[in-house]
């Protein structure tokens, strides 16, 4: 495939790794997005990268530690996580958690109320205990969307922004081109990640793919003093201690929404903040003093059962479709692979991706938003 | 996994929020002259009205600039809550006329966030203002809301602005007649325009030494009958300069230096170069605005249930040009400011990190990376200054932008060669001003909520590990961590 043209609609991180993956294999690439890299939930948010349920997993694992290198520039990624108990429940099914994550050979520890201090001085003496990842970790959502643009750039790759993708144009059962109100962009193969809007521009070529779009939230303190790991999680939320010391929490209820095909019209944050706040003073009684400086919201796409969409269709069999469904941050260095892979060689090299197919889907019910309540509110 | 749906998602946000606390008519917010007299208004027609005013802020908040860019120049007497309350009724008999025709004053307590549902939102029960005190804060909902939060400074930075005693002509006025706790005594005076000539006036009407105007344009700039009394008051206006730099010790400003090499003993510089009508609430309910130069930048632009009055609205339009204006001053500022000289004080980011969209220091910076510029920014697109603060942090930190947002505009219209008003400016979002998480946190967070609180979406097949999918795994998986979703 090398020397051919790849275009990828959406400028995400999903479409920006498959991008730069391709570009480091020599195929030019052209991502299309209809605003600034990154706009949308892939700059809003928390920076989680500890995806053990994904088939992505290890190769998610195996990247990140690499990726400032990769790229050349900085992402913020740190390594570990911390999972802290709030109650007792919440300690039973931590517990749960590190039981199978031991069983499943990832490194973890079980921490007691001391320890948890020790690694985390923000704790109070209010947890039951805490469960140490020494695997995954988080990195800064903001910088590591423009370090993948800059890499592919660096690479000879072309971003186009404030170009949202009309439509197609397609012959003999492939995509040949791809078309933007101003310029049509001839290709050899496209990669749709476009986020929740995937659905309306798949449908386009005839293709039903089923996606739910949601709005979540996150609030943001003035920074706090560094703490050894800042990958901190539980009760309920989870966020991350920037390098700068901001403490960055999600978590919480979601809100269904209807996303047409020019995309959110907002992203508004809403009181939930001061839901969120509560828990993070509760998580972290030592920081109930830092002040809350912002609150922002992203909107995310999730599949019927919650687990990524990504795969190289039978028709046009030169269109890979890729939602991470909701948890796409983190997994992005390994997705971009995965796509390359599946764009060039029509196959995954090193995971097996049966799992994520569409065809999972064939036959869903039509009712299968309303039957699980994702419905927007009336 | 068979999973057996009920048609409800019991972990979105559908009837999980509590309803505010109380509710009125109308809501002011901002004790200022407009914000009274909308109060009293409302109140003689038969409204219910809350009226609520920030002020008297902590000194704490007042340190970190907010609201207004206070410079470090109050006084010890702004640590004592009580003694600035009084201070501020005895600076504004009008508050008790708003009480006394039925409207319900808090004062020290700041509203941070308007939420209303519209597009993206449709979970709230109804619209409402959040408030906060120093004890706690809660939700009001309101029939209409009057944002009469007046303007605040524009800070410009040059070399050595940075430190205590460099300070905005709203914040001076503010300590001179509302708080009675000025701490400076030499004070110098940038800009010529009626706001700069206003200020001199009334600092020297209450005894303070005010050495000069500073102007860089060529001739004054405000009204003749205020150079006139500026002058009678033996106050002398220097054009065509501007300041080259501020030098100090420990307690800030110790002299100015002009371009022409004059240096002036002083402990306070005012910068009154221009107001910017106060929007951030609008802002952060992602309200329309327009920019008119004529009346001091962004205003908001037709928002419903939202009433502007006062200096919120836009300054009064004497037919002055004050975008014009202050792209001057940036000019002149920027000829003499330094690379390293601090543009975003909150997170030290300098104007050549800022215009070299560099990383803050803490981070690397490979080779690749000082090879990225604005100028090769520009080349994907128009300049947009929240992807540039995501970058640099300039307009991230604490005080969320209130010295350097539209400085940071400015310097990039200047530096993109655009005008300004074409590159959007960078958003604000709630809470508008900081806000302890204890204060900020809904402590008694209604039992519906708390019902629907998972981590994500509470989606069961979306954390099972791989390995285990299709095995009896699953199944333990859902019971343990799953609240009872969609058995
Ligand atoms: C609050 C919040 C917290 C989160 N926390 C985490 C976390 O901790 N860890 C984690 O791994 N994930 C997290 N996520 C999820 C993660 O952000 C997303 O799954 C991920 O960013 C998806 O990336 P993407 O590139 O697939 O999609 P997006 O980021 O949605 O990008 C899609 C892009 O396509 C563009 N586009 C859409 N339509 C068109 C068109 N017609 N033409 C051109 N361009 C188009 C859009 O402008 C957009 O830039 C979180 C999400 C949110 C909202």
């Amino acid at each position: 495939m090398s020397g051919s043209e790849v275009v990828i609609v959406g400028g995400g991180v999903t479409g920006l790794s498959a991008g730069w993956w391709l570009a480091r294999s020599g195929v030019k690439v052209t991502v299309l997005d209809k605003f600034i890299v990154g706009w949308e939930a892939s700059g809003r948010n928390g920076g989680g990268a500890s995806h053990y349920s994904s088939p992505l997993f290890d190769e998610e694992q195996r990247l990140w530690p690499q990726m400032d290198e990769l790229l050349g520039y900085p992402t913020e990624h740190q390594k570990g996580r911390i999972l802290i108990a709030m109650t007792e429940r919440q300690w039973e099914q931590y517990r749960f958690i590190a039981e199978r994550h031991t069983r499943l050979n990832h490194p973890v520890e079980l921490l007691d109320v001391k320890q948890v201090q020790d690694a985390v001085p923000l704790a109070g003496d209010n947890c039951f205990g805490g469960v140490h990842y020494k695997f995954g970790g988080h990195a800064n959502p903001q910088r590591t969307v423009q370090a993948y643009a800059w890499a592919l750039q660096d690479l000879g790759g072309k971003i186009v922004q404030h170009s949202p993708v009309t439509g197609f144009e397609t012959a003999g059962g492939k995509v040949t081109a791809v078309k933007t109100a101003n310029a049509t962009y001839g290709c050899d193969a496209v990669v749709v990640a476009a986020g929740p809007q995937i659905p309306q521009l798949m449908a386009q070529l005839g293709v039903d793919v089923p996606l739910a779009a949601a709005r979540a939230e996150m609030i943001i303190t003035e920074p706090a003093p560094m703490m050894p790991l800042g990958g901190v999680d539980g009760h309920k939320i989870y966020g991350r201690q920037t390098l700068r010391g901001n403490l960055a929490y999600g978590g919480g209820p979601h809100e269904w929404l209807d996303v047409d095909a020019t995309g959110p019209k907002a992203r508004p944050s809403t009181p939930l903040a001061r839901n969120l706040a509560k828990r993070l003073a509760e998580l972290l009684p030592k920081a109930a003093h830092l002040n809350v400086i912002r609150s922002w919201a992203g909107v995310i796409e999730n599949s019927p059962d919650g687990r990524p969409i990504l795969d190289r269709l039978s028709s046009p069999d030169n269109v890979t479709v890729a939602s991470m469904s909701s948890v796409g941050f983190g997994l992005s260095p390994a997705s971009g692979h995965a796509i390359r892979d599946l764009v060039i060689d029509g196959t995954c090299s090193f995971t097996n991706l049966d799992l994520l197919k569409l065809s999972r889907f064939d036959g869903l019910e039509k009712d299968w938003r309303e039957k699980r309540g994702w419905m927007p509110i009336s | 996994m068979e999973l057996n749906f009920t048609g409800t998602d019991i972990c979105a946000v559908n009837g999980t929020r509590s309803a505010p606390e109380t509710r009125y008519d109308v809501v002011v917010v901002g004790a200022g002259p407009s914000g009274i007299a909308a109060a009293i208004d409302a109140a003689t027609a038969g409204k219910s009205v809350l009226l609520v005013d920030e002020n008297p802020v902590s000194g704490a908040l007042m340190g970190n600039d907010t609201p207004l860019y206070f410079g470090g120049r109050m006084t010890a007497a702004t640590q004592n809550a009580d003694r600035m309350l009084e201070a501020i009724f005895m600076s504004m008999p009008d508050l008790e006329k708003a009480m006394e025709a039925g409207a319900e004053l808090l004062l020290g307590t700041t509203a941070w966030g308007v939420y209303r549902n519209g597009p993206g939102v449709a979970s709230l029960p109804e619209q409402v203002v959040g408030l906060a005190d120093a004890e706690r804060s809660w939700m009001v909902g309101f029939g209409k809301i009057v944002l009469a939060t007046g303007a605040r400074d524009l800070a410009l930075a040059f070399p050595g602005w940075n430190q205590p005693g460099v300070m905005g002509a709203a914040a001076l006025q503010m300590l001179l007649t509302r708080y009675d706790a000025f701490a400076g005594r030499r004070m110098l005076v940038l800009g010529s325009h009626d706001l700069a000539l206003e200020t001199a006036l009334l600092a020297h009407g209450r005894g303070v030494e005010v050495l000069g105007l500073i102007e860089t344009r060529d001739a004054p700039q405000g009204g003749d009958d205020l150079v006139a009394a500026v002058k009678a008051a033996g106050i002398p206006i220097t054009c065509g300069q501007t300041i080259a730099s501020a030098k100090g010790g420990i307690d800030g400003v110790e002299a100015a230096t002009l371009t022409n090499g004059e240096t002036i003993a002083c402990d306070t510089i005012c910068v009154a170069i221009g107001l910017v009508p106060s929007i951030e609430l609008v802002d952060a309910m992602h309200g329309p605005r327009s920019l008119n130069p004529a009346r001091g930048g962004y205003v908001p632009a037709g928002e419903p249930s939202v009433d502007v009055v006062g200096d919120c609205a836009g300054l009064p339009d004497t037919g002055f040009d004050h975008v014009a204006y202050r792209m001057d001053w940036m000019r002149a500022l920027t000829a003499v400011s330094a690379n390293d000289t601090i543009i975003c004080q909150c997170e030290e980011v300098t104007r050549a990190d800022l215009i070299g969209v560099q990383p803050p220091n803490y981070l690397p910076r490979p080779a690749a990376m000082c090879a990225r510029s604005l100028e090769t920014l520009l080349k994907d697109g128009p300049a947009n200054q929240d992807q540039i603060k995501r970058l640099t942090r300039a307009g991230m930190g604490v005080c969320q932008g209130r010295r350097c947002r539209d400085q940071v505009a400015m310097l990039l219209a200047l530096e993109s060669g655009t005008p300004f008003g074409t590159i959007p400016l960078a958003s604000h979002r709630a809470p508008v001003r900081p806000l302890p998480l204890k204060i900020l946190a809904e402590w008694d967070e209604p039992a519906e909520m708390e019902a629907a609180w998972d981590v994500w979406f509470g989606i069961p097949t979306q954390w099972v590990p791989v390995e285990d999918v299709g095995t009896p795994y699953e199944d333990d998986h859902r019971e343990m961590l799953y609240t009872g979703m969609y058995k």
